[in-house]
């Protein structure tokens, strides 16, 4: 982990800055509109980890897939005032050429499962020269001394026999290193990486973490890390965004979010968690579901799951308000403004 | 009192042939190679691996949903290897399975009220359907859904009321709360452990999320490569591993307190393939413990009792890491 920046100004300038992202689908049989994203905000800084969490549905996929415009449109659409800034340029308003030139090179991305994200039919070092040639003109022989070099980077035993190797060869740990040299070919500033060791076994998934940390401070590179997994963020991000129903409702630093998660969802995510290192306990759970990204709940989107909420909730959304313990603190929730209201109903 | 013992049990499959089933068969998988255990009436034994340990393949070959190779399973002293189809069919309404997936465990097309009532016509059982959703925790009103209408919650608890409408005494929970959302997994888990205690039900659950399991077992069992590494009363195992693997395994799960200080243990290497597992213990090639010698790899240490309750499969579980 590297030291969390302090966002405030004057500090490292942002590299890639989300503001009010709005992504929405629009569903068959006029069931009406997803509203997957709305309204989504946040900074990335030059090398740090930030964490988006949510659970399901959330929001955060269509998040870090909106930032690359890998969106399928239809059914999906980014909104008209949405801004995606990287290094002062709107990716949003970026003609096709311009975008490829990002995409991949200077923004890299990592998916959860890598058999599917990987070509069956072609070697996997293949696959890793593809971006070299393409965005830094490298030979072919070029090229393919620097897939052998990835692959050694990312922990591939034997790579100039592996560079040969097709996908369904490797075990799923191994697709994933392979996908992580892929991405990371190309030296990117910025590393989405959505669920990379959600489908892996826990033994490997501590391989996979420990490989991205030594990565980022060699490379220096910013990640931008999406998981459900609060444990993966507290081992792993410098600070965190939580989503829920398509919106941020919490960020803080790492270390303030464990310590003292504000939002009632928050609260109730991390007491839902089952914990190695504590006494066996019955789980809280949140009642209820999220709802439909098609329906959501007027006033505060968590107000039917909330145990704290009175009429206010349901009336009026509050605003991300600033929680006052550390900068960068904020949380969507009016027990901000009135702490006395958080007392659990009977 | 003992209800389910389990002796020796094992599974193997044979070899895939090369050439389209016409040339040489390669090695046997060797999925369930030796696993014995015994689960007391209304305990809950957690059956912890990875991918390919073979924690799946016991659960199932333990109904008889697959053959065994060998062994023996007693089930309130009823050996269930040697049961003729009828009276194998009777005893299985005392022993049921939840399975991981409850979208690929239901049939699309019967609604949940179909769903629960076939068992029980099977079994020529008189029970309502109201009355099981009320106890897994949905309303009337889902009777006449069919999956698709559910949220993965809502179709495993469809599921659990499948397993519970023919009254069993036992349930093998296959991963049953590895799909869901950490919010739903805990109502899961709630609501598995309240069922539990209300119908005084016996569990053999299956998982790979040690964290999980120290939730809800009385005693945990640790599989790798087909064999049990490490058994003992979940208190034990979690405050003080003896085998190696289960060390590492308790260090790689991710702790959600930044500020938790952890010997971290990340294993090196992948688990080897159970069709050709490694000679002498077979954990040696990933072991880390400090003490490993040329015994780990020539004689593959027996599960032995280390501690009170508490047994172990390594040469050096006196001397823990």
């Amino acid at each position: 982990m590297t030291t969390p920046p302090t966002p405030t100004p004057g500090a490292p300038p942002v590299l890639l800055r989300v503001r009010n992202l709005k992504t929405y689908f629009v569903t068959e049989h006029g069931k009406g509109t997803a509203r997957a994203v709305d309204d989504v905000s946040f900074e990335l800084y030059p090398g740090e980890t930030l964490g988006i969490v949510g659970e399901s549905g959330c929001g955060k996929t269509v998040t870090s897939l909106s930032i690359l415009r890998l969106v399928p449109e239809p059914p999906g659409h980014v909104l008209p005032g949405s801004l995606i800034e990287f290094e002062g340029r709107n990716l949003l308003a970026l003609p096709a050429p311009e975008l490829r030139a990002v995409r991949g090179n200077q923004i890299a991305m990592i998916f959860q499962e890598p058999m599917t994200s990987l070509n069956p039919v072609f070697t996997v070092g293949d696959q890793i020269a593809e971006a070299a040639i393409i965005h830094q003109h490298l030979s072919r022989k070029a090229a393919r001394a620097r897939a052998i070099e990835m692959l050694r980077l990312v922990g591939i035993p034997d790579p100039d026999e592996r560079v040969d190797h097709y996908p369904h060869q490797l075990s799923g740990g191994m697709r994933q290193r392979v996908m992580i040299a892929m991405a990371l070919v190309c030296h990117p500033k910025v590393l989405i990486a959505d669920e990379p060791t959600t489908a892996l076994d826990v033994t490997i998934q501590a391989q996979i973490l420990e490989l991205l940390d030594r990565l980022q401070s060699e490379l220096g590179m910013a990640v931008l890390l999406i998981t459900h997994d609060l444990g993966v963020v507290a081992g792993h991000a410098d600070r965190v965004v939580v989503m829920y129903a398509g919106r941020v409702v919490e960020t803080a630093p790492t270390d303030a979010l464990f310590e003292r998660p504000t939002h009632p969802y928050t609260e109730g995510l991390l007491a839902a968690v089952p914990r190695i290192d504590t006494p066996r306990a019955r789980l809280h759970a949140i009642p209820g579901q999220v709802p439909a990204a098609t329906a959501w709940p007027p006033g505060c989107r968590f107000h039917p799951r909330c145990p704290y909420a009175w009429e206010k909730c349901a009336a009026e959304e509050p605003p991300l308000l600033e929680v006052g313990d550390e900068p960068g603190h904020t949380a969507r929730c009016w027990l901000v403004s009135e702490p006395e209201r958080r007392v659990l109903k009977r | 009192m003992t209800l389910v013992d389990v002796r020796d049990l094992v599974k193997h499959y044979a070899g895939e042939r090369s050439w389209f089933g016409l040339g040489r068969a390669r090695a046997p998988v060797r999925a369930v190679d030796g696993v014995s255990f015994t689960i007391a009436a209304g305990r809950t034994l957690g059956l912890v691996g990875e991918s390919g340990s073979g924690k799946t393949t016991v659960g199932r070959t333990m109904l008889r949903l697959q053959e065994p190779t060998s062994g023996k399973v007693l089930f309130a002293d009823n050996d269930v290897f040697g049961l003729d189809r009828d009276r194998l069919r009777a005893l299985r309404r005392r022993m049921q399975i939840v399975f991981q997936d409850p979208y690929g465990s239901l049939n699309p097309r019967m609604t949940v009220e179909d769903t629960l009532r076939e068992p029980l016509e099977i079994h020529g059982l008189k029970g309502a359907v109201t009355a099981l959703l009320d106890e897994v925790g949905l309303d009337a009103a889902f009777a006449k859904r069919y999956p698709h209408e559910l949220s993965g919650g809502q179709r495993q608890r469809v599921g659990i009321a499948r397993a519970l409408s023919v009254e069993p005494q036992f349930i093998v929970l296959d991963e049953p709360v590895s799909a869901l959302d950490v919010s739903v997994q805990a109502q899961v888990l709630n609501l598995l452990a309240e069922l539990q205690r209300k119908r005084r039900l016996t569990y053999l659950f299956i998982a790979h999320d040690l964290a999980v399991v120290k939730h809800i077992a009385d005693d945990v069992a640790v599989m790798y490569l087909g064999k049990i590494v490490e058994r003992a009363p979940a208190s034990r195992l979690y405050a003080g591993p003896r085998h190696p693997y289960t060390t590492s395994l308790l260090s790689a799960v991710p702790v959600p307190d930044p500020k938790a200080q952890r010997q971290r243990i990340v294993l090196q290497g992948e688990v080897p393939s159970p069709a050709s597992p490694p000679a002498g213990c077979p954990f040696h090639p990933r072991c880390p413990h400090p003490r490993k010698n040329e015994r780990c790899r020539t004689e593959p240490p027996a599960l032995r009792e280390v501690a009170t309750g508490q047994f172990a499969a390594c040469h050096f579980a006196e001397q823990p890491m």
